[in-house]
């Protein structure tokens, strides 16, 4: 099958246990980010890929090619470094062109690809400019473009937005995603930063801080359905409220009751439950009222940033936060009696 | 503070401290070298003040000459071992756990502990035929029978290396630690070798400590004195040991004295050579 496969891939570093029996089957053409918090092994598993480091146990496939021993330099992966590694005794024409240099094409067909992959990443006329003179921007396409002139198999990038400010970071990810869907290349992004990785990927991995893979599936399925706690709490942010499963379709938040459209297999009634819901399907209505899917409380604090409003409530001893446009803002202030009304079909049912 | 000019006299005043202790134990000295060097020597006696150039026009010699062109030869074969061999050694010692490093490091720097005598007399020991490592060899089929390897200009070669290669790995030491170790893997995953990675990135960002490194293993080497009469043989001995035996055999003190500060002005325009090399290739 062709594809990037990882195979109970598992790494060691002495008795620190980087990456968990990782299974991963990673189509062609695919953006893919790794998202997790840090020292969850994401970095680990695209230094794997990249054949900087040797699995303790396990095998990398690349379109049905064993590919765990073959050496970093024979794997022809482009990667960018969170340091970006630009080589700073070499200009930025010899920064793009030395995978070129190394394989001894001639020196008037290296400055030619340097050229071109300079007006690629919208740097031309930088070519004899010394990479001291750059800005973070600019060093930042200079070594996508380094990374590009390999013509690689795959496309490694390690957290390499992280040092640049948010407003550069968002425009870069959009041009990164514009570059990556233009050269139909597979693509690989660690990234810790969940919008990020919402924003450019077409699958999203989610590791956890046990240093396994806990979910992997198109953003908005991650957004929409988690699939445990962790993941809920770090895709955006999530009301987690904790129950028990009472009856069929029907969970018990303390004495509420609250219906859902849909349990996780195999629940009997009794166990305990953790029910996700995100604070944009909340709804905060002025007043105590009483019912199903309702939870009564005051309001502890309303935070109104402009572009949306957030209001927290103090439900009985439960935080629950919820947020609206501006628009639809609520007519409550801070210390009013409230109620929360939350829809069937936003609860996540979780395992405990 | 950094980058800002101090701005009136008490500011400078830090500095005389050191400025003074400068001027009384090197600037003076030098001085009365650089005079002596011009007067008159009184045979059988010492020197008497006065201004004359044949101090210098008797450097104007064969043995001087040679001597010269060898003591530079010498220096800068050393150098050229002790670089090539100390920067892989240091590389290898920085990609090493905290631990190991400080292990190694302690060693090097207890070799520092040890005196020119001892290293020599160590050395013509370690290659003499009766005692030396050849009875080793001798003794595992690996020679006919035990040779002496010293006197000799290998013998002296080894000697000065030894000496010179603890502050080889000290000057190389900071900048390779620093070297951020994403370059060299970027340079492997761009499809460099692991020796052209080696060549290409990491000798190549770090030419300036190298040749740090090597004008100082040079000018190091130049004053080496001892070693050449423990280890070599008359016609390896250095300008050192010429510039020895005339201040205090020969009593020839305005001789010394010239011939020091001629190998010194060498000496010095062959140092700004090298790092003129060193940073032009830089710009490049």
């Amino acid at each position: 099958m062709a594809g990037l496969i990882l195979e109970d891939i598992h790494k060691q570093f002495g008795p620190v246990v980087a990456a968990r029996d990782v299974n991963l089957n990673l189509p062609n053409g695919q953006f893919v980010c790794f998202l997790g918090p840090s020292g969850c092994g994401k970095t680990t598993l695209l230094r794997l890929i990249a054949g900087l480091e040797n699995p303790t146990r396990g095998r990398i496939l690349l379109d049905a090619e064993d590919i765990t021993q073959t050496p970093a330099h024979k794997r022809n992966f482009g990667m960018v470094f969170q340091s970006l590694a630009l080589f700073p005794h070499l200009t930025v024409g010899e920064n793009v062109a030395y995978s070129l240099r190394v394989r001894h094409v001639e020196k008037a067909a290296q400055r030619k690809k340097a050229a071109e992959l300079l007006d690629l990443v919208q740097l031309s006329g930088f070519m004899d400019r010394h990479v001291a003179q750059l800005s973070g921007g600019q060093r930042q396409r200079v070594a996508i473009a380094r990374a590009l002139a390999i013509e690689p198999r795959l496309f490694l990038l390690d957290e390499p937005l992280s040092a640049l400010d948010a407003k550069l970071r968002e425009s870069m990810q959009l041009e990164l995603r514009e570059l990556q869907q233009r050269l139909a290349i597979t693509t690989i992004l660690v990234t810790h930063d969940q919008r990020e990785a919402m924003t450019m990927s077409d699958l999203v991995v989610v590791m956890g801080p046990d240093n396994r893979v806990r979910q992997m599936g198109s953003p908005l399925s991650i957004y929409r359905r988690p699939a445990d706690t962790f993941v809920a709490d770090f895709i955006g942010s999530s009301n987690l409220l904790e129950g028990t499963c009472s009856a069929a379709g029907e969970i018990k938040i303390g004495t509420q009751r609250l219906i859902v459209e849909e349990l996780p297999a195999g629940l009997s009634p009794g166990t305990p439950v953790t029910v996700s819901i995100r604070p944009e399907d909340i709804h905060v209505l002025p007043g105590i009222e009483k019912g199903d899917n309702r939870l009564q409380g005051t309001i502890a604090f309303i935070r109104d940033v402009g572009s949306s409003v957030e209001i927290y409530l103090n439900c009985n001893g439960i935080q629950i936060v919820s947020q609206s446009t501006p628009k639809d803002r609520p007519p409550v202030k801070q210390g009013d009696p409230a109620t929360v009304a939350v829809p069937a079909a936003a609860c996540v049912v979780l395992r405990s | 503070m950094i980058g800002e000019k101090p701005k009136s006299v008490p500011a400078h005043l830090p500095l005389a401290y050191p400025a003074l202790m400068l001027g009384i134990f090197f600037v003076i000295p030098f001085a009365m070298m650089v005079a002596v060097s011009f007067f008159h020597r009184e045979p059988g006696g010492f020197y008497i003040p006065g201004f004359e150039l044949a101090n210098y026009r008797n450097l104007y010699t064969a043995l001087f000459g040679r001597t010269l062109a060898f003591s530079l030869f010498i220096a800068g074969l050393s150098a050229a071992v002790c670089v090539s061999l100390g920067f892989p050694f240091t590389y290898f010692i920085t990609r090493m756990r905290r631990k190991a490093q400080v292990v190694w490091l302690v060693f090097l720097m207890s070799v520092l502990s040890l005196s020119e005598v001892i290293v020599g007399f160590a050395w013509s020991l370690l290659l003499s035929r009766t005692a030396g490592l050849s009875n080793l060899l001798a003794w595992l089929g690996l020679m006919d029978k035990a040779a002496a390897w010293y006197p000799g200009f290998a013998a002296l070669l080894c000697g000065i290396c030894y000496l010179a290669f603890p502050y080889t790995v000290l000057v190389l030491y900071p900048p390779l630690s620093r070297l951020d170790p994403a370059l060299p893997e970027a340079s492997l995953t761009l499809g460099a070798s692991p020796l052209k990675t080696f060549f290409n990135i990491i000798v190549g960002t770090l030419r300036n400590a190298i040749v740090a490194a090597f004008v100082m293993v040079f000018v190091f080497t130049l004053g080496v004195y001892l070693l050449p009469q423990i280890l070599g043989r008359p016609h390896h001995w250095t300008l050192s040991v010429l510039i020895t035996d005339q201040a205090i055999y020969q009593t020839n003190m305005p001789m010394a004295a010239a011939m020091a500060i001629f190998f010194m002005v060498v000496s010095l325009l062959l140092v700004a050579l090298t790092m003129a090399i060193g940073k032009k290739k830089n710009i490049e």
